[in-house]
């Protein structure tokens, strides 16, 4: 028998076993529905993480103070506290290394916000001009904090803020009272929303130096530093390292992180939790083709005489073997099929319901969830298919 | 030519040996028509087994057309059955999904023959057992009569040399029984081999060489 034959005459079988062949192929495009939307989820997770951590900044190098470690020998390491403070003198000391292209030290602190009689507690940032490119952010109005004049009492503010103290728009220019001191204000941020827990809509930015003294602190809760490309990072951080080392009396006494190390973990822990549940999900395309291979040994038991027939007028064995191969062929086919159909739609559902996720199924999530009911298909055909083969054609016959 | 040569066929069922042929040798002629009568488990169905090398002898020779053919593979069987031999039994078996014409077109896809070709033969088959309107139906929606027509159609539509039919009349009434044994006997006349195996005297009387059979032995062959 030719192949054409061979298909369309099994095409034929699945086709006249209606229910039968739906419910096969409906648990066969479950499994790939599964596999296509668990990895879609998956995926969707880790390039939101990555696409949250990229928002920071590029290239960026973290500096804190205080080493992440395991404490003890000195009584403050218990409590939180760190030895030595990290200072702007330390920031500015790294601003002169040659693998830095930028830096913004950082102070952060909550006070309350007060103008026209309104009044609302706001988390405060202190930093300098190149907070505005290093952390990628943009201004909707105005300008951010001008360079070398961190002693004028600017302030910038968060979309949401200046909206809620300055109704009628008319917001640069504008005088407000943070804290105990007056300020003036330079820029509104643009609506940027949540990233990483963080509302920049709800921030106010000032100096850095009128930060320290509103908080009363001379050390810096971050230094952040751009360095000057991605190849630059590992040198600046060992740069970085060495410097505050020298500064601060050999004791190596702050921590360095990057961001590109983060963001690696984040990505390596999502696409191996991505992989975690595709593995789940195969478990159940496994289930579909063990369902496959015992509906398949029912089809040869009930259709014993039949093939017992095939052989009386003349089918060789191999002809008989294909029939239930690409039997089972096309109930895998039209499964895969649905099921990626079905995946699809279910990741544009998830899409939809929640637009921040970027729920696209990979590519070889689906490549691999229709192959993978194509495979346990096939496989699953291979016993129910040589039984059927070896059948004795007098004793089929007879339906035995 | 069929010659089998001392052909031994033994079951085992269970620690109990049954010997369904014992020793049997045999020559029909191309052309004959010959009938194979006896009791239940006489033996005469797992003579035809044999012949339509459906079922392999213990030991002995059997030679169709001058080849010894118990020495084949499987498949080469399986070529000497859709090329040499047609069966017809007494449950039709048809496959109950497809309709008669695709029933009879079976062997010639069996045969790789290609669709266009095909067409035209299972029209030619189609006519000639009167078949022509009820192409389309399935097996469910014949008569016992039309099924056992389009089961000879099936049988023939690769002109076997011979055509083996193990009580072709046993599931139909007398009537209908007569008109499929006539069509049965046109296709010997037009020079097939014709070998009925039946345990109704009438039937076997019809045959023009009567071989009887008991306890796996050949006990009576008349012309």
């Amino acid at each position: 028998m030719n192949l054409r034959d061979t298909l369309a005459l099994s095409f034929e079988t699945v086709v006249s076993y209606r229910t039968r062949s739906l419910l096969i192929v409906l648990a066969m495009a479950l499994g790939v529905a599964a596999v296509v939307v668990l990895t879609a989820l998956g995926d969707g997770a880790r390039r939101y993480v990555v696409g949250q951590f990229s928002s920071l900044g590029t290239n960026l190098v973290i500096v804190f103070p205080g080493r992440a470690e395991t404490a003890g020998g000195f009584p403050g390491a218990a409590l939180g506290q760190t030895p030595r403070d990290l200072t702007l003198e330390d920031a500015r000391f790294v601003g002169h290394l040659p693998q830095v292209r930028r830096l913004a030290p950082l102070n952060v602190g909550v006070a309350e916000l007060t103008s026209g009689g309104r009044l609302r507690e706001v988390t405060v940032l202190g930093s300098t001009a190149e907070l505005l490119p290093i952390r990628h952010m943009k201004l909707a109005q105005g300008s951010f904090l001008a360079h070398g004049s961190e002693r004028s009492a600017q302030i910038v503010l968060g979309s949401q803020l200046a909206r809620e103290f300055f109704p009628d728009g008319n917001v640069v220019g504008q005088r407000i009272r943070l804290g105990d001191s007056r300020f003036m204000v330079s820029g509104v941020l643009a609506s940027q929303g949540e990233s990483m827990g963080f509302n920049t809509d709800e921030i106010v930015i000032i100096p850095i130096d009128y930060a320290q003294e509103m908080f009363n602190t001379s050390s810096l809760f971050r230094i952040l530093i751009e360095a000057r490309s991605r190849n630059t990072i590992e040198p600046a951080k060992a740069a970085i390292r060495h410097a505050l080392k020298l500064r601060h009396d050999g004791e190596d006494d702050v921590t360095v992180i990057t961001q590109d190390a983060v963001l690696a973990t984040f990505d390596r822990i999502l696409r191996a939790l991505t992989l975690g549940v595709a593995g789940i999900a195969a478990i159940s395309l496994a289930v579909a083709g063990i369902l496959v291979m015992n509906v398949m040994l029912v089809a040869v038991a009930q259709r014993t005489s039949e093939i017992g027939l095939l052989k009386a007028i003349g089918a060789p064995a191999a002809d008989i073997r294909r029939l239930f191969f690409a039997e089972a062929l096309w109930l895998s086919l039209a499964g895969g099929a649905i099921g990626f159909a079905l995946g699809h739609a279910g990741a544009l559902m998830i899409r939809l319901a929640y637009p921040v996720l970027p729920a696209w199924p990979p590519a070889w999530a689906s490549v691999a969830g229709v192959a993978t009911a194509l495979i346990t298909g096939i496989l699953a055909s291979l016993l129910p298919a040589a039984r059927a083969a070896r059948l004795d054609p007098v004793l089929a016959l007879s339906g035995k | 030519m069929i010659r089998l040569s001392a052909i031994t066929r033994v079951f085992h069922m269970g620690d109990q040996e049954v010997r369904a042929l014992s020793n049997i040798s045999l020559e029909i002629g191309s052309g004959e028509y010959v009938s194979i009568m006896g009791p239940s488990g006489s033996g005469k169905s797992t003579l035809l087994n044999v012949v339509g090398l459906l079922d392999r002898p213990d030991s002995g020779r059997y030679e169709l057309d001058g080849t010894d053919v118990t020495v084949l593979s499987e498949t080469e069987q399986a070529r000497v059955r859709r090329e040499k031999i047609g069966f017809v039994f007494q449950s039709f078996h048809l496959v109950p999904r497809l309709t008669a014409a695709e029933n009879i077109e079976l062997p010639l896809m069996l045969e790789g023959i290609p669709p266009a070709h095909r067409k035209s033969q299972v029209d030619a088959a189609l006519d000639a057992f009167d078949l022509r309107d009820r192409a389309h139906h399935r097996p469910s929606e014949l008569s016992g009569g039309q099924r056992q027509r389009v089961a000879i159609a099936r049988a023939t539509i690769l002109k076997p040399t011979a055509l083996l039919a193990d009580e072709p009349t046993g599931n139909l009434d007398h009537r209908i029984g007569g008109e499929v044994m006539a069509l049965l006997e046109g296709l010997h006349h037009a020079g097939t081999t014709l070998i009925v195996v039946t345990h109704d005297r009438e039937l076997g009387a019809r045959a023009h060489r009567h071989i009887a059979m008991r306890d796996g032995e050949i006990v009576g062959d008349q012309r």
